[in-house]
Formats: C-alpha cells, sequence, structure tokens
C-alpha cells in the first residue's frame, strides 16, 4: 500500500511502486483532469504539481511522490470552490479548442506564476514550451497568462491599499 | 414513388405523458416520437427533434455534431436561438445522441427531394454543395466544415423560426389579439397594447397543437441579434478545471483496460505469441488475438501496457517489408513519367490549349513540389471502452462518426448496428483522425470476449505508426509565359486525386490550363486530414504562382491581383490581407515576407507570413489572415478557428513528416514527429470579410495557405524555393541566393 497527499487528501493505494503517478493519479484515484498523451515527458498533458513544482506525472514513478504533495488540475480550482485566476483568464480569452491539454497548460502556467508573478514573453516561452496544444491555442495561452498575472497582482496589492 | 411535401418536412405531433412535441421532419414521417425518449423529460416540449422548451422557460438546442474544440455546440445553439429569439442566457446545449433519427445523412436526402420548396437565401448553399454535403454527411458526421452551412443553416434556423412563429400563433389566439401586434424577445411574447407578457414555456402546450409554418420567415443579417456576436462558448468553462469528459476519462463498474500492438508493417498479421510469458504479472485478465494485432486485458492501465511490452509477439509483414520511403516517391515519379499524355493520365480540368501555349511561350518554367504522408496526431490518443452484454453493444468514445462507427462495430462482432448505441465525449482533437473506425472495432472485440467494459487506449507510439495518413504526393507544373510575363498556360500533372474535388484549380485568369493527374496506389492507409487535398494542392499551386511571379520580375501580390480581376471576392481577400500585413513594407535584416491564397469548403482565405531565417533557423514572426467565409456567425470563433487551422499547417510544412522505413512507420512520438511548441508559435491577426455570400466552413479553410505563404516568405528571405516538405529537411544555413529554374 502507498500513501498519498493528492489536492490535501490523503489517499491509501494498492499499486506497484513503479507504476507511473498519472496512471495512479487517473485510475485510481479517479481524478481524469490529468491527461495522457506521450508517456514520455514530450508533451505536458500529464502536468501536476510537486510541491509546487511543475513535473510530468507519466514518467514519475508513484514512488517519487510518497511523502509529497500532489496538486492536480482538480484541486488548483472549480466552478465550485473557486476558479484560480489563470482558469479565469482562459475563459475570458476563449483559450481552450478541444481542451485536452489545457490542464497541462494551466498547470504549468500557475507553477511559473508562483515563482514568476510577471513573466515576459521570454518566461513564458521557456515555462511553456514543453506543453504541446494541436489545436493552435497558443497566443491565447500567451494572453491568458499575462491576463492572469495582471489579476493575481492586482489581488496582492488590494490588502495594501486597505491598509 | 413517394412524393415529398412541405407538410412531411414540417410536422407536429402529441406524444404521450402530456409531453409537447413539434417536429421539424427533413425526412417523411414524424420524428419526434422516436427521439423523444432520448432527449426530453415528460415535461418538457419538444420542439422539433433540435429543440425542446422546458418548463422553466429554458431552450435547449440538441446539436447532431461532435464537438472538438470547433465551437460548433455553441454556435449552431445561436443560429437557433437567433430565429427563435431566444433568451441566449437561458439557452442550453444537448449533443444529439448518436441515433439514426439525427442522421444528418436525411439532412442531404432532403435535397434530393425536389419537392421541397428552399427559400431563396438557401439555392445558393444547396446549389454546387449537395455533392460533397451528401459525401461528407453521409451520416451524423462532423467534418469538412460543413456543420453551420448544412446543419445551422437547413435545421437550426428553420426549427428556431418555425416554433416561434407556431409560439406567437398561440399567443395570439389566447390573447384575442393579431399576431402582427406581438413581439417575441428574449423568450418572451409580449403584448404592447395590453401590457401582457408570458413566457415562451406557457404558450408551448397550446403552440404544440397548432400547424408548423409551411415557410418560417427567416431573419436577414441586419435582423441577427445573437449571430454575429461572439458569446462565450458554453464547453469552454469545463475544461479549464479539469472537469470534462474525454472518451478516455470513462470511467464504468468493473472495467478493465487493454493495451493493442498491432503488426508494425501495414497488411502484417499475427504469426505467432507466447501468453505464458506474461501470464505471472500482476492484474493480467487476457491476451486477445485480433489477426492484425494482439490485445493485453489488465485490471489496471499500466499493467496492461507493461505485459505488452513483455509479450512475445511475431508478426509477418505481408510482403510489404521491402518497403522505403524513397520507393514510394520513385512509383511516384515512374507513374507520372509512363502515364503523361497516355490513357492513365485523367483529366482534372481543361480549358484552351495548354500545351500549345507551351510550345510558343517566350518563358517556360517548370517546378516539381512533394509532400510526405502525415499523422493528425491528435492529444488525446484513440481511445474506445466497449461493453458488449445482453446482444447488445455499448461504445464510449469521441468520434466524428458516431453512426458509422456504430455499423462498422455491429458487423465487426455481429451485433445489429441497432443495437450498438455510441456515447459521445468531447474529442481531444478530431481533425479527420475520428472518422475512421479501427480503434473501436477493437474495443468491441476484445469486450466481445471478455463481457466486462474494456477502456482500450492506444500509446502514443500506436497512434503515429497506425494512422490513416494524409497521402504523400508529387505534383509537376510548367507555365508559359510572354515576354513581358504574363501567364500564358497552365500545367499540372499530379499524383492520386482524392477529395474535394477542386482542391488542384486555380482561381487565376490564365485562358490556357491543363491539370491531369495519375492514380498511383501504395499499400500505405491514408485518408482524410484537416482541409484533405487542399493541404497539399494549395502549397503546390500557391508555391508555383509565386515562382512564376519571380520569373515575370515581379511582385507576387501584384502578380496575383492582375490575374484576379474576374474575381472580386478573392482580390478583396488578397487586398485585406496585403494592406494589413503592410505588404512592400520594410523588414528588418534576414526577414522575408510571403502571401498565399486559397478557397476551400466555400471560403477564400489570404496569409501574410512574416519569417527570420537566422543560420538556418526559420521563425515565424506573424501571419495576417483575410477571410471570406460569406459572413461570420460567431466571429471570435472563426478567428479561433483561423489561429487553430494556421497552427496545425505550419507545424507540418515546418516539420511534419512520416516515413516508410522496411515497410513501417519510421516515427513513433513527439520527439521524432515534433509539434509546433509555444516559443514558435507566431503572433496571428484575422481579419474578416463578411461578403453576404453563401456561408462557407471554418473548421479547414485556414490550414491550406498556410505552407505556401510560409514557404514563399523564406524564398524572400532566403532565395531558396522549397519544393519539398517539411522545411526542416533542407540546409537553409547557406543561401543559393535567388536562384530560379529558369528554362
Amino acid at each position: 500500500m502507498i500513501t498519498l497527499s493528492i489536492n490535501g487528501e490523503k489517499h491509501l493505494v494498492d499499486v506497484e511502486s513503479t507504476t507511473p503517478l498519472l496512471w495512479v493519479i487517473r485510475d485510481y484515484i479517479g481524478l481524469t483532469g490529468t491527461k495522457f498523451s506521450c508517456g514520455i515527458a514530450q508533451c505536458g498533458a500529464c502536468t501536476v504539481h510537486l510541491n509546487g513544482t511543475a513535473i510530468r506525472s507519466c514518467v514519475t514513478p508513484v514512488q517519487a511522490a510518497v511523502d509529497q504533495e500532489i496538486t492536480t488540475i482538480e484541486g488548483i480550482g472549480s466552478h465550485q470552490q473557486g476558479l484560480h485566476p489563470l482558469q479565469q483568464a482562459w475563459i475570458d480569452e476563449q483559450v481552450p479548442q478541444c481542451g485536452y491539454c489545457q490542464s497541462g497548460q494551466i498547470m504549468s502556467a500557475a507553477a511559473l506564476l508562483e515563482k514568476n508573478p510577471s513573466p515576459s514573453d521570454a518566461d513564458i516561452d521557456r515555462a511553456m514550451a514543453g506543453i504541446i496544444c494541436r489545436c493552435g491555442t497558443y497566443p491565447r495561452i500567451r494572453k491568458g497568462i499575462k491576463r492572469a498575472a495582471l489579476a493575481i497582482n492586482a489581488l496582492h496589492e488590494e490588502p495594501a491599499a486597505d491598509g | 414513388m413517394a412524393k415529398w411535401t412541405r407538410r412531411a418536412f414540417i410536422t407536429t405531433g402529441v406524444a404521450a405523458g402530456g409531453t409537447v412535441v413539434f417536429a421539424v421532419a427533413i425526412r417523411r414521417g414524424d420524428r419526434t416520437d422516436k427521439v423523444i425518449d432520448l432527449v426530453a423529460d415528460s415535461n418538457d416540449a419538444l420542439f422539433d427533434i433540435w429543440l425542446k422548451i422546458s418548463p422553466d422557460n429554458s431552450v435547449t438546442a440538441i446539436i447532431p455534431h461532435a464537438e472538438m474544440g470547433q465551437g460548433v455546440h455553441t454556435t449552431l445553439a445561436m443560429m437557433l436561438a437567433d430565429e427563435l429569439d431566444a433568451d441566449w442566457n437561458k439557452v442550453e446545449i444537448l449533443e444529439a445522441p448518436g441515433d439514426k433519427e439525427y442522421a444528418n445523412y436525411a439532412l442531404a436526402k432532403g435535397y434530393t427531394a425536389g419537392e421541397v420548396d428552399f427559400p431563396s437565401w438557401l439555392i445558393d448553399s444547396v446549389d454546387g454543395f449537395f455533392f460533397r454535403a451528401t459525401q461528407v454527411m453521409s451520416l451524423q458526421i462532423t467534418g469538412g466544415s460543413t456543420s453551420v452551412r448544412t446543419t445551422g443553416q437547413l435545421a437550426m434556423r428553420v426549427a428556431g423560426a418555425a416554433a416561434r412563429a407556431v409560439l406567437l400563433q398561440a399567443a395570439a389566439a389566447e390573447w384575442q389579439v393579431p399576431v402582427a401586434k406581438l413581439i417575441a424577445r428574449d423568450s418572451m411574447i409580449i403584448h404592447d397594447g395590453s401590457k401582457r407578457s408570458a413566457t415562451y414555456a406557457s404558450f408551448a402546450p397550446a403552440a404544440a397543437k397548432l400547424s408548423l409554418p409551411d415557410k418560417p420567415l427567416l431573419k436577414d443579417s441586419a435582423e441577427f441579434r445573437i449571430m454575429g456576436t461572439s458569446p462565450p462558448r458554453r464547453d469552454v468553462p469545463e475544461k479549464v478545471d479539469g472537469s470534462a469528459l474525454f472518451g478516455i476519462d470513462t470511467k464504468l463498474p468493473g472495467m478493465k483496460y487493454a493495451a493493442v500492438r498491432a503488426a508494425p508493417v501495414f497488411g502484417g498479421k499475427i504469426k505467432s505469441y507466447d501468453a505464458s510469458s506474461i501470464q505471472d504479472l500482476p492484474g493480467i485478465r487476457r491476451v486477445v488475438d485480433l489477426d492484425d494485432a494482439i490485445a493485453v486485458v489488465a485490471d489496471g492501465y499500466w499493467q496492461a501496457r507493461q505485459a505488452l511490452d513483455r509479450l512475445q509477439v511475431e508478426f509477418d509483414d505481408a510482403g510489404n517489408s521491402g518497403w522505403e520511403q524513397g520507393d514510394i516517391f520513385k512509383q511516384f515519379e515512374r507513374d507520372l513519367d509512363e502515364s503523361a499524355d497516355g490513357d492513365n493520365e485523367k483529366t482534372d480540368f481543361e480549358t484552351g490549349n495548354a500545351r500549345a501555349m507551351l510550345a510558343t511561350a517566350s518563358q517556360v518554367i517548370d517546378a516539381e513540389y512533394r509532400v510526405p504522408f502525415l499523422a493528425h496526431a491528435t492529444m488525446e490518443p484513440m481511445n474506445c471502452t466497449a461493453w458488449v452484454h445482453d446482444d447488445e453493444c455499448e461504445l464510449w468514445l469521441g468520434t466524428q462518426n458516431p453512426l458509422g462507427f456504430a455499423k462498422d462495430v455491429g458487423d465487426a462482432i455481429e451485433v445489429d448496428s441497432d443495437k450498438v448505441t455510441v456515447h459521445n465525449q468531447y474529442l481531444g482533437g478530431g481533425f479527420g483522425r475520428r472518422g475512421f473506425s479501427d480503434f473501436a472495432i477493437q474495443a468491441a472485440r476484445i469486450a466481445a470476449e471478455a463481457h466486462y467494459p474494456v477502456k482500450l487506449i492506444w500509446s502514443r507510439e500506436e497512434d503515429t505508426r497506425h494512422d490513416h495518413y494524409r497521402q504523400a504526393s508529387i505534383s509537376r507544373f510548367q507555365a508559359g509565359l510572354d515576354a513581358d510575363g504574363n501567364a500564358l498556360a497552365w500545367h499540372n500533372h499530379y499524383v492520386n486525386k482524392y477529395d474535394p474535388e477542386e482542391a488542384p484549380h486555380i482561381p487565376y485568369a490564365i485562358d490556357d490550363q491543363r491539370i491531369v493527374y495519375t492514380n498511383s496506389e501504395t499499400y500505405v492507409p491514408w485518408g482524410l486530414w484537416r482541409s484533405v487535398d487542399h493541404s497539399l494542392h494549395a502549397f503546390f499551386t500557391e508555391s508555383f504562382i509565386d515562382e512564376m511571379a519571380i520569373a515575370a520580375d515581379r511582385d507576387p501580390y501584384e502578380y496575383r491581383r492582375n490575374l484576379l480581376g474576374h474575381e472580386p471576392r478573392f482580390l478583396a481577400v488578397l487586398d485585406l490581407a496585403a494592406s494589413k500585413a503592410g505588404w512592400g513594407g520594410p523588414l528588418p535584416e534576414n526577414a522575408g515576407r510571403g502571401i498565399s491564397i486559397h478557397r476551400s469548403f466555400g471560403t477564400i482565405v489570404a496569409e501574410v507570413v512574416d519569417v527570420e531565417v537566422v543560420d538556418g533557423d526559420v521563425s515565424v514572426l506573424r501571419v495576417v489572415c483575410a477571410v471570406d467565409a460569406g459572413f461570420a456567425v460567431n466571429p471570435d470563433g472563426m478567428a479561433a478557428q483561423m489561429e487553430s487551422g494556421i497552427a496545425y499547417g505550419m507545424t507540418a510544412a515546418l516539420y511534419g513528416e512520416i516515413s516508410i522505413r522496411h515497410g513501417a512507420v519510421a516515427q513513433s512520438n513527439f520527439h521524432d514527429y515534433p509539434m509546433l511548441r509555444i516559443n514558435k508559435a507566431p503572433l496571428i491577426e484575422t481579419h474578416i470579410i463578411n461578403s453576404g455570400e453563401s456561408l462557407g466552413g471554418a473548421g479547414e479553410p485556414g490550414t491550406p495557405p498556410i505552407a505556401p505563404a510560409l514557404t514563399n516568405a523564406i524564398y524572400d528571405a532566403t532565395g531558396i524555393r522549397i519544393r519539398e516538405l517539411p522545411v526542416r529537411k533542407h540546409d537553409l544555413g547557406q543561401p543559393d541566393y535567388r536562384e530560379t529554374d529558369v528554362a
């Protein structure tokens, strides 16, 4: 048995320790927002956070995630619990088309904004080049990240203005 | 022979249980009885098979097309809601069940009925479009950029307008006022004179007893309130928090997982395998012999994949393992050579006497272009969950052709296709690939042996190596120019004609043209790929017209302009793209600018590309796109489709190459079949012309012009003419400056 902490919840799963985290999240935990596409860390559709860092869950053995905090697209925000500023920006800019890669795009962008709240185009290129989109939503992804960055920065400025 | 009548075209009925039903029956008979159980609760009023009105006054548009990111659910619902004068905020969307009552085959049949009295605004759509429509829409298919043009125009708008008319009639009767004094607005009916207003839902029962109008009055574009605007797409919210369900996300009680490996060489079959080699691995349920593929079923997908990798299997090669990619191109060259002017050369289009003009022209230029096979590479690999139980088969997957899949699967496992139910999910990319049922047949055959639900997921490697590829091709050209460089003759000979018919044709005013082709079949499976034949022919023709301009020492934009005087729509689109791009304006060092224009699926698109080539590395700086699709029902959706089509075509132009090695596909995954990434994605500007001409498609027409605009720009930057795609095959580091094939 392996104990995992996913989106703040503990899960006990009975899998071989070398099973990629992706399949544990999808098939055993049942969180299907994280996607399979290439299986060799080439496309980023499977991106989740391990202690806040974006990783490719398709090549990460589940044992490497034990005792660490895993965050998936379902844990970052939702329509019920409140959207992450990136998710809202994705709606405002009408980013997704088929939508299949967008969990990976948003998770990568979220990790970027955590470290760099005002990314330049070059910063966005560096952080996002690992995530493939076949529908060509890249120009809108770029706009979405910038819109979310503005929203996050405005949010951080508000308490100071009140104080 | 039974006569079609207008009454059969639009009918009314009342179903059991007090539910109010209206029907727009595109074919003979009332279809609502058949579909009501599929789409409506007992309290809903089902207005024809395309819309229902619920007691809470919400309107549901029932959409018979798959959503794969093209926004079709939203756009078609907009068309219905506008004609109905519905409150857009209270419009719900339901994807129609995969049921033959929703087959748009019926729509296509409607065209042939002959008795159907189409309103004048439809005639253009029907004329010349019927052939294509019957081909693509022979079932409930999403493809061919047809959804808005056919389902939207012929079903959604008519349905909305017809329902609006009877609602108004019912209100007039109840309030004892003339229909003309009533206003329908935002799902309410208002009578100003008596200050009365009431919901559509309150009149639905009475309206159901009325006959639907023979000719519902459709709006003029000036009256549109929803069409022509860009409301947010309805499928976007669930695509940002992981809640959107794709085929691969299907979960069923007792479900197991399957991984599959097909014979690497096309046509190959299993020779032998040793199931005992994996029987001790954890979670293994069974090994299934599919003749040309082997599948392993396990409790978990990863267990199935691991076991499949360990399984000892030997495949035969059907005698095809001697094939190399170069042999295929050699075959094309040989067949072109041998068929020239012979019986095997088929005429595609001929006007004037191109050969005579070539013989007398003061300058003749020639060129040969070639393009490789291409995989679709949808982000969601092929997958299907199948459950065979009680002499029935249920499928959960994303498909562009649910009814075709039901038939193919039914045939494969000997179940009546009426007993095959397709639960269509969001498609993680389609691009034509999800019109081929091979993966669904595999899943059903595995499930037929297993007797529990099985989710089959292809690996990326399987997806890359067992696609139905965009065909490889060679196209040869000769052009004759007069002493001033004016185009006199156009001669084109290419291999393998597929679809659409007009893909190789040019809009240019060249009096003497001869376009011929030779069939040169290969054993490699090929099929629909975003924009189909247009994807190759636009590269061929728009490269060659550029070469003609260069040979004539003219500006490529002006050269095209001079040949488009008879085509004002083309000219307007070309001029808009050129002016928005600042054609003729300055460019940075190492940069170049290219232009192209092409019509596909009824839509004219021109693109201007700026590139920079530094140390042999190409960067696309900007794409300016101008598009005339007649009318953009959803302008932001149109822009998104142009952006998408450009990125798809640009990926292929820069990198895309599937090649044959020892009879099998050499590529396997994104490391050797690379994709455009954000760091190479250009800025894209889209400019829309609403010419008011008949509607064209949106999903595909952005793709064809990008490859030639890009390679024309590379020529402008480096003097290197790319005649074979992809661009990355060529060394652009050492320009062979301004070389041309001037004969």
